[in-house]
């Protein structure tokens, strides 16, 4: 049934990374950096993106220290103005579209789709290559776009200011297209993939969660990205030919350029969320040892919430003077996507009723995911409402919002998929003590840092304010510390897994007792994943998952015989 | 009652203000506060609910040498239409009232006070219905008052927290808001929407004068020329007309280069021609600011063509004279 060899000793290395035998794994199948750089392996590529979207990571994180620095003191501490300026512009714009928007689909999708659907690769290696030199190429033409520019419109780059004040606003632009050109084509690769590629046995409705979410994303990459294109198109047409679109000189209208960003831009707050709900499911139904209640709700929503997702840009622009009617029509449409999200929490929570609920690292993450999403997701509806939200519009209130979703949403979940499918990715575990103590001090550090930038909003503080009132310092200050200790938290959960990579134990194929079918294949898979086909199992079915220790990991037992109880021998972990 | 000049530490709680909120300083202000605290008592009961039950599964179904998974139901119709649709009909009452609310503060009554405001890089200009130009916005109290706004260059916004009031100024067209002040004192105003250098540095403002002293205000403002020297009026529209944004009189860079010691030196151009600034130079910068652009600095000058009296230029230009 699945490729484990049975009859290893437990001191021995599983997944034979290290003499050879009895299977190589993809890390180790080839050698030399071609192998890697011009690899077709969907796993190589994930990794390779991994490394990249980090990078990207690390940057943008460092940037906001320096940003959250600055902000100690309501005066000039160490920054000018302008200099201000292009770092938070910087920051916002590697995070979005260099960062969150790939994090989940490109890197762990990438390295998990084709094992959860137990295939050799995805549909079309090449163009996943290729998708990843796009994403490469996009990244360092953006940067340097911005940085010889010196720009400092906000990653919104709303008109004039930003046609007015830059020459590099349109390369810039096109910067995030090449990006959106690798999102179109790891889109394309996910549904073709998942339309065609499915195991025998696996019906749409027998789909871990996991790939619905993917496949909702990609609906989005690929039919929000184009607008990218058109904008620039656009814009480069009214700087060439003088043709007035958006400028207000030329007869144009600089409010229409906010309907194309945010046409894109909204949506892509999907792309960021969808897959992060896909992990959250998977790790809650896992650690829970239960099915996912309510499944057919969580797949359908899922869909919904990608379509219903193109309707409420114009939500950005409530006090942009678009008129009443269209600013009524948007508010509903907004309130009404926030249903199926809301819901899906209440599915969450039911799945773990009566489990058997282990608090491993990835589960911690889960557990902050749905309180940080849950603020998130609650402040929305302030802003979603028009009186309240004409007060709180481009206010820190916004900031805090938008960073509860992304990044205690996506950012979090997107750890704990991290460290749910690492021990998959590299063979290794991880401290269990310092994964968990890494979480606490995120979740700590996040909440200081961002909580108090809701009241800094409520009191009036705008956004993008190089210099503040002294009367909101004491807020900004405990903003401030709590950025430190969330980069410290970020730190140490960097340092937990690389010193996992060195000196981790070695990791069975299952050691989580997961039923979906990446889970069958060696830790860290072979070259082609899997021998043969898997038949689908079904993905939330854990009755006779049986934890073996001398595998150190789950394995299915014979579903003929009695089930025994099923955890008895789980140690409990600290 | 100034925000600005009060205790600022203690700022947040004094003069009816909460925690949360700026004292409520007009008449929708109140209102919207109200909606805010209904989204937050849903907000809150929720959120101790969801983690209340998190907590409780994660106490009760901690998995434990010999527990087991109690066999329960994988999808329940009734809880799931439930837990749709009691959100469902909160989520509705919320846009209704929050819509409700917002087509209020889109619509000035009929015998509103109108005062026309031009924004741009980084100033605000009040403009009165007797052509006097204010830097700072200033009100009857009890009255309603409404704003007819464009900008000059990129858009800004005009953000007064104590009125819970927001409107973006948009170039090449006009945006309307009003409020109604019900409290006498002074106020932050804020530009809200990113438009540079010193948008955080664009401030201003609003000053709502007791019943009856808005009229006296008004009237002295506009012969403020006549009764003072020109020098005087020069360093008042100086302050009032946005130049202090760019330009220092202390010698100090800004966007701009400062005015100190200016007048009679000689100044490199951006072309390489040099000049000596003399009374023409100052009149055509404020006029045309990108025909002559100094070195060294960008050409983000708005001009002032038509916004400035004959007067008001002479008194500006005898003003930098005077900073030596
Ligand atoms: C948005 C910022 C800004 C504002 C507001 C502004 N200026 Fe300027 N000003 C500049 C900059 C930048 C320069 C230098 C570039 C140039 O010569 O155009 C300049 C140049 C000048 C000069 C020439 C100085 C020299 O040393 O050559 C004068 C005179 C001047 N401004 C007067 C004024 C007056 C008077 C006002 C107010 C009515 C004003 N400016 C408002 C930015 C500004
Ligand atoms: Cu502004």
């Amino acid at each position: 049934m699945n490729t484990l060899a049975l009859n290893r000793k437990p001191d021995e290395p599983r997944g034979g990374t290290l003499h050879g035998e009895p299977t190589v794994n993809y890390l180790h199948c080839s050698r030399g950096w071609k192998s890697w750089l011009l690899t077709l392996d969907h796993k190589r590529i994930g990794v390779m993106y991994l490394v990249g979207i980090l990078s990207a990571f690390l940057l943008g994180g460092i940037i906001a220290l320096v940003i959250r620095l600055e902000l100690f003191t309501p005066g000039k501490a160490f920054l000018s103005e302008d200099r201000y300026n292009e770092l938070f512009t910087l920051h916002g714009a590697i995070m979005t579209f260099v960062f969150i928007i790939p994090s989940i689909p490109a890197a762990l999708g990438n390295f998990l789709l084709p094992l959860m659907l137990g295939q050799k690769d995805v549909a079309f290696p090449r163009l996943n290559l290729a998708s990843f030199y796009f994403w490469l190429g996009g990244a360092i033409f953006f940067l340097i776009a911005m940085l010889v520019g010196g720009l400092d419109t906000g990653w919104t780059f709303y008109t004039p200011y930003s046609t007015t004040t830059s020459s590099t606003v349109i390369a810039a632009t096109f910067g995030i297209f090449i990006l959106g050109f690798s999102s179109i084509f790891t889109g394309i690769n996910f549904i073709v993939t998942i339309n065609t590629m499915r195991p025998p046995g696996m019906t749409w409705f027998k789909m871990p969660l996991m790939l619905w979410a993917l496949y909702a994303t990609s609906i989005i990459q690929v039919l929000a990205t184009p607008v990218l294109g058109i904008t620039v198109v656009l814009l480069t047409a009214e700087s060439l030919f003088g043709i007035g679109i958006f400028s207000p000189e030329l007869g144009g209208d600089p409010v229409l350029y906010q309907h194309f960003f945010w046409f894109y831009s909204h949506p892509a707050v999907y792309i960021m969320i969808l897959p992060a709900m896909g992990i959250i499911s998977e790790l809650i139904s896992v650690f829970s040892r239960k099915p996912i209640f309510g499944y057919r709700f969580i797949a359908y929503s899922s869909i919904a919430i990608a379509l219903l997702g193109f309707l409420v840009w114009g939500h950005h622009m409530f006090t942009s003077g678009q008129s009443k009617l269209s600013a009524i029509i948007f508010s509903a449409l907004t309130f009404s996507v926030s249903i199926p999200s809301g819901i899906k929490v209440f599915n969450w929570l039911a799945t773990m009723y009566k489990g058997s609920i282990r608090l491993a690292t990835p589960m911690c993450y889960a557990v902050s995911f749905i309180l940080l999403f849950t603020i998130g997701g609650l402040t929305g509806l302030f802003l979603g409402a028009l009186a309240t939200d004409v007060h709180l519009h481009d206010t820190y209130f916004v900031v805090a919002h938008f960073h509860y979703v992304m990044m205690g949403g996506t950012l979090i979940a997107f750890l704990g998929g991290l460290h749910y499918w690492w021990p998959k990715m590299f063979g290794r575990m991880y401290s269990e003590f310092w994964g968990r103590l890494s979480c606490l001090v995120i979740f700590l550090g996040f909440n200081l840092t961002f909580f108090p930038q809701f009241i800094l909003g409520t009191q009036g503080m705008p956004r993008r304010y190089a210099r503040y009132e002294p009367e909101f310092q004491w807020l900004h200050q405990l903003s401030t510390i709590g950025s430190l200790l969330l980069g410290v938290g970020l730190v140490m959960a960097a340092a937990v897994l690389v010193h996992s990579l060195i000196r981790g134990r070695l990791a069975s194929a299952n050691p989580w007792g997961s039923a979906t079918l990446e889970w069958t294949c060696d830790s860290p898979p072979t070259h082609h994943n899997f021998e043969s086909i898997p038949p689908a199992t079904d993905a939330y079915d854990y009755q006779d998952l049986v934890f073996d220790d001398e595998q150190d990991g789950y394995v299915r037992t014979p579903a003929e015989e009695e089930p025994l109880p099923d955890d008895a021998q789980q140690p409990v972990l600290i | 009652m100034n925000p600005l000049t009060m205790n600022h530490n203690l700022g947040l709680l004094a003069d009816g203000g909460s925690l949360l909120f700026r004292p409520p300083s007009s008449t929708a202000a109140a209102d919207v506060d109200r909606l805010f605290y209904f989204i937050l008592a849903i907000c809150v009961v929720f959120f101790v609910l969801i983690t209340g039950v998190l907590s409780l599964f994660l106490v009760r179904h901690y998995r434990r040498p010999g527990q087991r998974v109690q066999p329960s139901p994988s999808h329940n119709n009734w809880l799931e239409i439930a837990w749709s649709v009691v959100p469902a009909i909160l989520v509705a009452v919320i846009f209704m009232w929050g819509f409700i609310g917002y087509l209020n503060a889109r619509t000035p009554p009929d015998d509103s006070y109108e005062i026309q405001v031009v924004a741009k890089k980084w100033s605000w200009a009040f403009i009165y219905p007797n052509g006097h130009v204010d830097n700072n916005l200033h009100v009857p109290v009890d009255r309603p008052v409404s704003l007819v706004m464009s900008s000059d260059d990129v858009i800004h916004s005009l953000y007064v927290p104590a009125f819970r009031i927001k409107m973006d100024l948009v170039p090449g067209r006009y945006s309307k808001t009003w409020f109604e002040a019900i409290q006498s004192g002074e106020f932050d105003l804020f530009c809200t929407e990113y438009c540079g250098t010193g948008h955080s540095l664009m401030n201003a403002l609003v000053i709502v004068h007791p019943s009856g002293e808005f009229e006296t205000w008004l009237n002295k403002t506009a012969t403020f020329l006549i009764e003072i020297t020109t020098v005087e009026a020069g360093k008042l529209l100086y302050a009032r007309r946005g130049c202090a944004q760019c330009h220092s009189v202390d010698g100090s860079a800004k966007a701009g280069p400062t005015f100190q010691g200016i007048f009679g030196a000689e100044h490199r151009m951006a072309s390489g021609e040099d000049i000596v600034v003399d009374e023409n130079y100052i009149r055509e910068s404020i006029l045309q600011p990108q025909a002559k652009v100094r070195a060294g600095y960008r050409p983000v000058m708005p001009t002032y063509q038509g916004q400035l009296k004959d007067e008001e230029i002479t008194a500006l230009v005898q003003y930098i004279k005077s900073l030596k």
